[in-house]
């Protein structure tokens, strides 16, 4: 052994590179007080930690449903985005600010 | 690749793209036409669904079985109601634009692909061609504040919910190898080996369809997206998309995760009792009365989640039961608000349906029959549903459970004889204007409904408990 140990990345690796950004993607949407644009990322992030463990699990499974799954993801979240920035838009016109605390009107 | 068994979702979505083809015909207004094709697209497809084949399409992706046709007719009539309770609502509004009818034509496409899933896949695209169309339809009197809010608010836990529910059907995926149903269900067939990854998957599947049906904890949207949502798009809310998902959570704890009822039921137990509690004190202050409908429906739900939990044949029979219930009084208590009109404005408080049994006797009637029957008063259809369910709980074994629930049902009632009191007690705050022939046919149908249920109930019992035996095989 020289200073280079082998180590493979493992499906274990996958995972939980994907359950931190699940776990920073659902902070982000909780703890966030500032804008609605960083939520829209969050969700974002959730979701790449879907597609992570979908195409990890595929690999590792040697079966191809995982990647046709994180297809139709990748195509959802884009239709996804897009509806959730014209409602952030709508919601600018109304009110003139997209700020977290000041979605607010509705309550009780 | 059997596609025949998709022509009543076909159908739909094609009437849904021919739609928006004459919706964007330079013509004046086409919503009250693009309206009519929906409904009647909605008719033609719930003739196809009882007409439809059985079996499983598209490489396992679909089934229609007994359950899907049950929980098909009962969303396209939620939907045809839906569409009819916004006609007049939408064009005195001014907004009456044809995207309305359009998208939800193709929210209840949505739907129906997501009672007949037999596939995570499936079941993912069924929830977000419903949600995607739900957030815009929740945002739709864009010149709104409180619309807009309700959009937003919707869009943001509604996509949460989406990636938990999908980071679930990843763990399950990975832990069993196959995204299908039926699948699934065989790598289950021995619960012990139920890996713990699969179970955190399962709970995270579960969490994500708590949030579509608006069970507690995870209820917080509902409130805010019923109340400023524009009310016929709340009447729709309420009615198809609670059924689609309802019906949605019996199938895939019923079928795939069938195995493993002795893990979840712990879960649903505790969501239910939740939901019940929630929805049945936290009403009581309300003063909006969308608002309180939004408790109301959280309190449904758990009732709906008792016959769940119960695990058991008879409690789901019970559980369809009461979605069918719940349908029909909703739609109709639904119209009675849709109808709520003073001097051309939208009202919407509890006390401005003050004295309306001196100015219009039939609605005042029938909205106390709805609120009777939600109370779960006898002989009333709202008894008969808490009843079924109720007693599969009580034959699981959920003496708990079912005393929680006869307790709440008690405390809602509270909330629900509140509003006759003020129907017919209190001093008048002026006559609503006159109501359209559509609010009133709805109004009519569910009241006959709910009040003559208790005469001829097999029929319905005998449906359901045929769907429920397609899912539990």
């Amino acid at each position: 052994m020289g200073g280079i140990t082998e180590m493979a990345v493992s499906l274990a690796h996958f995972l939980t590179v994907s359950a931190i950004l699940l776990v920073l993607g659902v902070f982000g949407i909780f703890l966030n007080r500032k804008n609605v644009i960083v939520i829209l990322m969050s969700v974002e992030l959730i979701l790449l930690a879907v597609n992570l463990n979908l195409v990890a699990f595929s690999a590792a499974l040697g079966d191809l449903t995982g990647q046709v799954f994180t297809m139709f993801i990748l195509t959802v979240a884009a239709a996804e985005a897009a509806i959730g920035l014209a409602i952030v838009v709508i919601y600018f016109r109304n009110r003139g600010t997209i700020e977290v605390e000041d979605i607010s009107t509705l309550k009780g | 690749m059997n596609w025949t068994l998709a022509v009543p979702e076909l159908v739909l979505g094609l009437s849904g793209l021919a739609i928006l083809g004459v919706g964007v015909l330079p013509k004046a207004n086409t919503h009250f036409a693009c309206a009519m094709a929906a409904i009647g697209a909605f008719l033609l497809t719930a003739v196809l669904v009882l007409g439809a084949p059985e079996g499983t399409g598209f490489g396992g992706q679909i089934v229609s079985d007994a359950f899907s046709r049950f929980t098909r007719v009962l969303i396209l009539i939620g939907a045809a109601a839906g569409v009819a309770l916004s006609l007049d609502f939408n064009a005195k509004e001014g907004m009456d634009r044809f995207e309305y009818p359009v998208l939800l034509v193709f929210a209840t496409l949505g739907m129906l692909v997501m009672v007949s899933a037999n596939d995570l896949m499936a079941l993912y695209i069924g929830i977000e061609l419903l949600s995607l169309s739900l957030y815009v339809v929740a945002a739709f009197n864009r010149d709104n504040e409180r619309s807009a809010e309700a959009g937003l608010k919707y869009f943001v836990l509604g996509a949460l919910a989406s990636g938990l529910l999908l980071y679930g059907s990843s763990l399950v995926y990975g832990f069993t190898g196959t995204t299908n149903f039926d699948r699934i269900a065989d790598a289950l067939s021995d619960p012990t080996r139920a890996s713990p990854g699969l179970i955190v998957g399962m709970v995270f599947i579960i969490t994500g369809l708590a949030f579509k049906v608006s069970a507690v904890p995870f209820h917080m949207w509902t409130p805010d997206v019923y109340e400023g949502a524009p009310t016929p798009v709340t009447a729709f809310f309420a009615a198809a998309p609670k059924i689609a998902a309802i019906a949605l959570f019996a199938r895939v704890l019923g079928g795939p995760f069938g195995d493993l009822a002795g893990q979840w039921q712990q879960v649903i137990v505790v969501i239910s009792m939740l939901s019940m509690v929630l929805g049945a004190f936290a009403a009581i202050g309300q003063e909006n009365i969308k608002r309180l409908m939004a408790y109301s429906s959280i309190g449904h739900v758990g009732f709906a989640l008792v016959g769940l939990a119960a695990a058991s044949e008879a409690g789901m029979r019970g559980l369809l039961v009461y979605m069918v219930i719940y349908l029909l009084m909703n739609l109709g208590a639904f119209a009675v608000l849709v109808a709520m009109r003073r001097q051309g404005r939208a009202v919407e408080n509890v006390t401005d349906l003050a004295g309306l049994a001196r100015t219009d006797l039939s609605m005042a009637v029938w909205m106390a029959i709805f609120m009777f029957s939600m109370a779960g008063i006898p002989p009333l259809a709202g008894f008969f549903g808490k009843m079924f369910v109720f007693k599969a709980a009580i034959d699981s074994g959920l003496w708990t459970l079912a005393i929680v629930g006869v307790l709440a049902s008690v405390v809602s009632a509270f909330y629900y004889l509140r509003i006759v009191k003020v129907m017919f007690f209190d001093e008048s705050a002026g006559a609503l204007d006159a109501r359209p022939a559509a609010l009133s046919f709805v109004m009519t149908a569910s009241g006959l409904f709910t009040t003559l249920f208790f005469l001829y109930p097999a029929p319905l019992v005998a449906a359901a408990a045929a769907a429920v035996a397609s899912i539990l095989g």
